[in-house]
């Protein structure tokens, strides 16, 4: 039972860091365009889904508490901050889908700001967190007894800037798959410039995690076979590369290459992380409700509900499938 | 002690769920109306039944919409400011709430998207049955959320095992009778502030000489639900009052403004309570008849504050006067409810320009009743965050800085204010326009995902959308 939850909570976080991990980079690339025709086809590039992409997160803040309570509650007291301002950037960035379309000239800049801070500032938090994490909460005795601003370390803002730069990789990715013509060679342009920057980001990571010696390393020299994530990662890395520089390839390579990727960096925490849940001080068993808990949600929900779900994602990404048509983009 | 923090927390979860709980009353109230407008249109095939589903399902759009958004805080809030209160009664809690994520969001989603696209592309009863069932996705969350806040108020179906609320029995907390009188009551008070929100938009109208044949059905279908709605809501509260009178006697004093023991009592009608005195100012009562209210007799003893320690006795004023107010908001409803009943069978409804103006200035009644309501349930139950099991001052989270929370309360209020002004300004551009009786298609740039953008209003014609081919027809409800 508490596999089944560990593996629901585990597929939920990243679907959604899939999902919305690419609409939020197309609102952080959304910054860099500048004529309204391309932000208007970038909104709608992700206007069919992004509400669905969210729902995922929802999933993982339900199923953790319900499955994991003791995680939920060390996990978001020990990031206020990070949570409140990712929910303000969620929360604005999302009626500015609404708002922008019908807002008159004076105001719409107000919108644009709105989906572009707002995509930023909740990828950047998100990132942040993931980096809190991988150094470490300040647990004892089932409570979070580190400050407030604890997360606030160069390596969690190394890691928030990171996963800008990882999002926004995914949303250029899934731009072109979405897009034609001028759109389309833009983000084209954008894919080598952000991988590079990625890149240099991620080495900055890995240096100071050897520098500072943090714990997460240590999972992997002792656990060898995990080598095997990064090594696909770099894989589809290099395929992302060699790609490039051709004139024609197809159109969805870098977005699955870049999924590919997330996928594999993902797997690599989990697997460095295990038993753990949060790392290094609480372990998935600990964590974990009691068993009438699970149960209940599993006869339910877990059983029944969770497979329709996941079929009405696969649905409905199905029939948007495909360029965006001009009727799409023109009002 | 309170600290602080715990202070801002609270207020600061005052603040988000109240903002929160005003969408989707409507919400609920508006799906299930639009159900029976559907409904009608099917039985009688009369046209304005058409327009007004076209009219209210824009609007529905942007409530839901800010619903959404709003309850997408709420699911972390608990972890955030309440994070003992998550780790003690998560094993509970946790699962209700993970039920309405699965069950109601699920449904909504599904069915959402066929409601606003679908409308010539799927057979009759299948738009007609996914109606029903986008409204019954709204009506399940609303279920899952009274079943989490009435095992708050009345904890059942558990033992407490290494410090943990660990279930024994969900069919205890499923089925508790506390949880089968709130849910009704939270269920008919949705239904209550669509069927104002409605009457009043067609009071409005009637005032303004406009869209005359839709302001008709809407001031008479508002007014003849609420007549009927309005008495079974009172039955409703005055079970609930049983309940807290059995269950929570201490907050049913406070709501009575009872401080001594009384036998038989009187009934406090208006006061002002003094927590720092013990005593009521200015009261007025009626001899025996808090004996009445309370156990249908006319001479039991009822209980007072003061039996109880200070400590444990709730902020007597906000319980007090938030439960008149609920009460009165309901009689006033009740009231022109019936009034309108009344004048419209005889056909003098719309003559009445008085009641017109009364049930135009009605809409906020039924969210002041819920909010009200709310109040005095919650503030009753303190220091109580669960009843009797988990004071709200152990449920927050320790050691949360003063300062985190003064930030995150002005955080959420600055971005709810908001997006709270440019979505009022929206709806009442909506309603200005009015009904439209023109068939106009469906933004094609609208989807299920995106509810808010159905509001959108197109000139072409929905007739050129019906001869798409229809191999294409699956595709394009999503894709429109």
């Amino acid at each position: 039972m508490v596999l089944f939850w560990v593996s629901v909570l585990a597929l939920a976080v990243l679907l959604y860091v899939l999902l919305d991990g690419f609409d939020l980079g197309v609102g952080i690339l959304f910054g860099l365009a500048r004529k309204e025709a391309s932000r208007r086809a970038m909104m709608r590039a992700v206007a069919p889904v992004w509400d669905g992409n969210e729902t995922w997160l929802v999933v993982s803040g339900v199923v953790l508490w319900g499955a994991f309570p003791l995680a939920y509650s060390i996990l978001f007291a020990a990031l206020y901050i990070p949570v409140l301002f990712m929910l303000t950037g969620l929360v604005l960035r999302g009626v500015a889908f609404e708002f922008r379309e019908r807002a008159t000239e004076p105001f719409r800049w107000l919108w644009s700001v709105a989906f572009f801070g707002g995509s930023l500032l909740a990828a950047f938090m998100q990132g942040v967190m993931v980096g809190a994490l991988v150094e470490g909460l300040a647990v004892g005795d089932d409570h979070y007894v580190g400050g407030a601003m604890s997360w606030l370390t160069p390596f969690a803002v190394l890691s928030g800037l990171g996963l800008c730069l990882g999002y926004a990789l995914l949303g250029a990715g899934w731009l072109l798959v979405k897009s034609d013509g001028e759109l389309r060679g833009t983000a084209r342009r954008w894919i080598p410039r952000l991988a590079v920057a990625l890149l240099a980001v991620l080495i900055a990571v890995f240096v100071y995690a050897l520098a500072k010696d943090l714990r997460i390393l240590q999972s992997w020299l002792t656990r060898p076979y995990l080598f095997v994530f990064p090594a696909a990662a770099v894989g589809a890395a290099a395929i992302l590369a060699s790609r490039a520089r051709q004139e024609r390839y197809q159109d969805r390579t870098p977005f699955e290459m870049m999924t590919i990727l997330f996928a594999m960096a993902f797997s690599t925490f989990l697997i460095s992380f295990w038993p753990y849940m949060i790392p290094f001080s609480v372990t998935i068993d600990e964590a974990a409700g009691p068993h009438s808990s699970l149960a209940f949600m599993f006869w339910g929900e877990g059983l029944f509900i969770l497979p329709l779900m996941l079929a009405y994602t696969l649905i409905a990404y199905r029939v948007f499938r495909g360029k965006l048509r001009p009727v799409d983009i023109e009002y | 002690m309170e600290t602080v923090a715990t202070l801002l927390s609270r207020l600061q979860f005052a603040f988000t769920i109240s903002f929160h709980i005003i969408f989707p009353s409507l919400s609920i109230g508006l799906a299930a109306w639009l159900s029976v407008l559907e409904a009608l249109r099917l039985a009688t095939g009369r046209q304005v039944y058409r327009s007004l589903f076209k009219f209210w399902l824009k609007i529905f759009g942007v409530v839901f919409g800010l619903g959404v958004v709003s309850g997408i805080v709420m699911a972390f809030q608990f972890g955030t400011n309440w994070s003992e209160l998550s780790r003690i009664s998560g094993p509970i809690q946790g699962p209700l709430l993970s039920y309405e994520t699965f069950t109601a969001f699920y449904l909504e989603a599904s069915f959402f998207g066929i409601v606003l696209f679908g409308r010539s592309r799927v057979p009759p009863w299948l738009y007609m049955l996914s109606t029903v069932m986008l409204a019954l996705g709204t009506t399940l969350s609303a279920f899952w959320i009274m079943a989490n806040n009435s095992w708050m108020q009345v904890p059942v179906g558990y033992v407490m095992k290494n410090g943990v609320a660990t279930p024994t029995d969900w069919s205890k907390i499923l089925f508790n009778s506390v949880l089968w009188v709130r849910f009704p009551h939270m269920l008919l008070a949705s239904f209550l502030t669509g069927t104002f929100c409605v009457a009043a938009t067609g009071a409005w109208y009637v005032l303004r000489r406009r869209f005359e044949e839709e302001a008709h059905v809407m001031l008479r279908m508002g007014l003849y639900f609420a007549a009927v709605l309005m008495p079974l809501q009172l039955f409703f509260g005055h079970l609930n009052g049983d309940y807290v009178h059995d269950r929570q006697p201490v907050k049913f004093a406070a709501i009575e403004g009872r401080w001594h023991d009384e036998q038989p009592a009187s009934e406090v009608l208006l006061a002002i309570p003094e927590g720092a005195t013990e005593r009521n100012r200015y009261s007025l009562s009626v001899p025996v008849l808090g004996s009445v209210i309370g156990s249908m007799s006319f001479n039991s003893k009822e209980v007072g504050l003061l039996d109880f320690p200070r400590a444990d006795r709730p902020p007597v004023a906000i319980p007090f006067f938030a439960f008149r107010i609920m009460v009165g908001c309901g009689l006033v409803m009740l009231a022109i409810a019936w009034a309108g009943t009344w004048l419209g069978r005889r056909g003098r409804l719309e003559q009445s320009r008085a009641l017109m103006w009364l049930t135009f200035f009605s809409f906020p009644l039924p969210f002041i009743a819920i909010l009200t309501g709310w109040f005095t349930a919650e503030v009753g139950r303190q220091p109580w965050a669960i009843y009797g099991l988990l004071r709200t001052a152990q449920a927050a989270t320790p050691a949360l800085s003063e300062h985190s929370v003064a930030t995150s309360l002005a955080v959420s209020v600055v971005t709810y204010s908001f997006i709270f002004v440019f979505g009022s300004i929206y709806i009442h551009r909506l309603l200005r326009a009015g009904p439209t009786r023109e068939i106009a298609a469906p933004n094609p740039n609208a989807t299920a995902r995106r509810p808010m953008s159905v509001v959108d209003e197109r000139a072409a014609g929905e007739d050129a959308n019906a001869s798409a081919p229809m191999s294409s027809a699956t595709s394009t409800i999503f894709e429109r």
